[in-house]
């Protein structure tokens, strides 16, 4: 199975042996990939039962937790990094639980589809119909999308709230996409992904 | 394969100092197996039963028609997994199901236990167990299992004996009892002693049985394991006759529910049992007990954990089980946990449910 690109950065960043918490873990593959490649313990989230399972079967700690109620269980930095891999645009109040990343973590890693990308504008701009991508595969009424945000948007955001961005890299799986990504991050980039202190 | 059951009395000699001070010089633990000890003796898994329970946790006797109480979970397949594990469940040191207990004849004295049992503990419980794992020739548990009371157990063998149990799992369960948890046994212990035929907990010699206090003491008991909404789906506010009495008889289906569970339960539960059975709920409070020291105990333990909690259970809410998340959590412990939606109540843990099966199996699978 080919890596998410978002995954092969974020294995990039973090160090070996290293404590790490993902938010929303899914089916657990990245701290999968991670206690393969980089030796790192830790657990994962999330708050669905079938997602909780499928973890458990790649063997990865993982906890049934709603990000929406905060991470009080977690002492401050008790973690090397908190990884948040595309599912900010799902949390009620994203700059809450970016705080408490920061509290619990040394590092903290968000990665979101960019709603900026060409594709979701021309949709919107062409069709006048609410953007539904490969990354954002939900028409609108059935989304649990509630935080969609376009690169410049987080960077506004991070700003706002006082978070250091440390590094950025902004990918894209289509090869012009990716040529011409330097040039314009917000319109070409489809994912984005933030190393924040 | 066979489900293989075997149901064996194991005599423990070694002396065991209980947790009040009291001392039992020997004791009897029935327990039952299932599957089969692997050569290298590396599978087997203890089972640790709740208030009620006893050591028939799987498979039916000859003529039985009911069969174990956690058949849906153990067996040949299922997800303890009775062709690949070696599972043995105990009746618990005070129980009434042929453990020694208050209902037992005392050695000494030739006369029935009665009130002179001594009350023992969660703690109690582990080393008594510790003694059939010897008893057994068995080196380590792969895994130690419980839900509710049972729950607790597994906690405290991963804090007593780290080195003896690889894995844990902990299902509805919490680290301690709330003041409502305690008021509730209280009210079930005031029932049974209230009985006049209880005589002082003696009533076996008196040749009398405390019957309506055990079973209000079981009906309260079963109020509190299911939940408001599940039992609005099985009785509603059905009545048994389609017109009101304007008596005291029985009318609606909870009231003949409720005392067909407390007869049931009188024919096959002490009294003494229940009383010290819901004592050992109240005490259990590891965290304070160890204070500090519980750290380093849990430093000792490379087990790995699963807690598992259902919506519906406001016995041991999921938040309850969460405090024991934490403190394995606080403590850099591998944990795993699952929040069930279900709306048995506490006796979820005993309900088939596909998300609960499902976690229990991917788990139990890849114990290591």
């Amino acid at each position: 199975m080919r890596v998410r690109d978002d995954f092969e950065l974020i294995i990039s960043w973090i160090e070996k042996d290293s404590r790490v918490l993902d938010l929303g873990c899914g089916d657990g593959s990245l701290l999968k990939l991670l206690k393969n490649k980089k030796n790192i313990t830790g657990y994962g989230i999330d708050n669905n039962i079938k997602q909780i399972n499928k973890s458990i079967e790649n063997e990865i700690n993982v906890l049934n937790f709603d990000l929406n109620d905060g991470l009080g269980e977690f002492k401050n930095d008790s973690f090397d990094y908190v990884v948040l891999a595309q599912s900010i645009q799902e949390i009620k109040d994203p700059k809450k639980l970016l705080n408490e990343m920061l509290r619990i973590g040394k590092e903290v890693i968000v990665s979101f589809p960019n709603m900026g990308h060409w594709t979701s504008r021309m949709q919107l701009f062409f069709k006048g119909r609410m953007p539904v991508t490969s990354e954002l595969p939900f028409r609108w009424h059935e989304t649990p999308n509630i935080h969609l945000c376009t690169i410049n948007d987080f960077i506004i955001f991070c700003g706002d709230n006082g978070f250091t961005i440390k590094e950025k890299s902004i990918t894209s799986r289509n090869f012009i996409d990716s040529y011409m990504i330097s040039l314009l991050p917000n319109f070409f980039g489809s994912v984005a992904s933030f190393r924040i202190e | 394969m066979s489900l293989n059951i075997k149901t064996e009395t194991a005599r423990i000699d070694d002396e065991i100092k209980l947790s009040s001070g009291k001392k039992l010089m020997s004791y009897d633990i029935k327990y039952e197996t299932y599957g089969h000890l692997s050569d290298k003796k590396d599978n087997a898994v203890l089972i640790c039963h709740a208030l009620s329970g006893n050591h028939h946790a799987a498979g039916r006797y000859k003529g039985e028609e009911k069969s174990g109480w956690w058949d849906n979970m153990i067996g040949p397949g299922k997800p303890i997994n009775t062709d690949k594990l070696f599972v043995v469940c105990p009746n618990n040191l005070g129980g009434c199901h042929g453990s020694t207990g208050p209902n037992c004849i005392n050695d000494k004295t030739g006369e029935y236990f009665g009130s002179k049992f001594p009350i023992v503990t969660v703690s109690d419980w582990v080393n008594s167990q510790k003694s059939l794992l010897n008893h057994l020739n068995i080196p380590f548990w792969r895994c130690v299992i419980g839900g509710s009371l049972g729950g607790m157990q597994s906690l405290q063998w991963s804090l007593e004996y780290p080195e003896l149990i690889k894995n844990c799992i902990i299902i509805a369960a919490a680290p301690k009892l709330t003041a409502q948890n305690i008021a509730f046994n209280e009210v079930a212990r005031q029932a049974i002693m209230k009985d006049p035929d209880w005589c002082g907990g003696d009533y076996l010699k008196e040749k009398k049985s405390p019957d309506q206090g055990l079973s209000l003491a079981r009906m309260l008991g079963h109020i509190t394991y299911l939940s408001d909404d599940s039992m609005k789906k099985k009785f509603g506010r059905d009545l048994q006759q389609p017109n009101l009495k304007f008596n005291y008889e029985v009318e609606f289906e909870i009231e003949s529910y409720l005392r067909y569970q407390g007869t049931k339960f009188v024919s096959n539960f002490d009294a003494n049992t229940y009383l010290l059975m819901t004592k050992s709920l109240d005490y259990f409070d590891p965290i304070k007990d160890y204070g500090d020291k519980i750290q380093r105990m849990l430093s000792k333990t490379t087990c790995k954990f699963l807690v598992i909690s259902f919506t519906s259970d406001w016995r041991f809410p999921p938040h309850r089980s969460k405090e024991i998340v934490e403190l394995l959590l606080d403590n850099n412990k591998p944990v795993s946990y699952a929040e069930i939606n279900s709306s048995g109540g506490h006796d979820a843990f005993l309900m088939e449910n596909e998300n609960y099966f499902k976690t229990m199996d991917n788990f139990i699978k890849r114990l290591r």
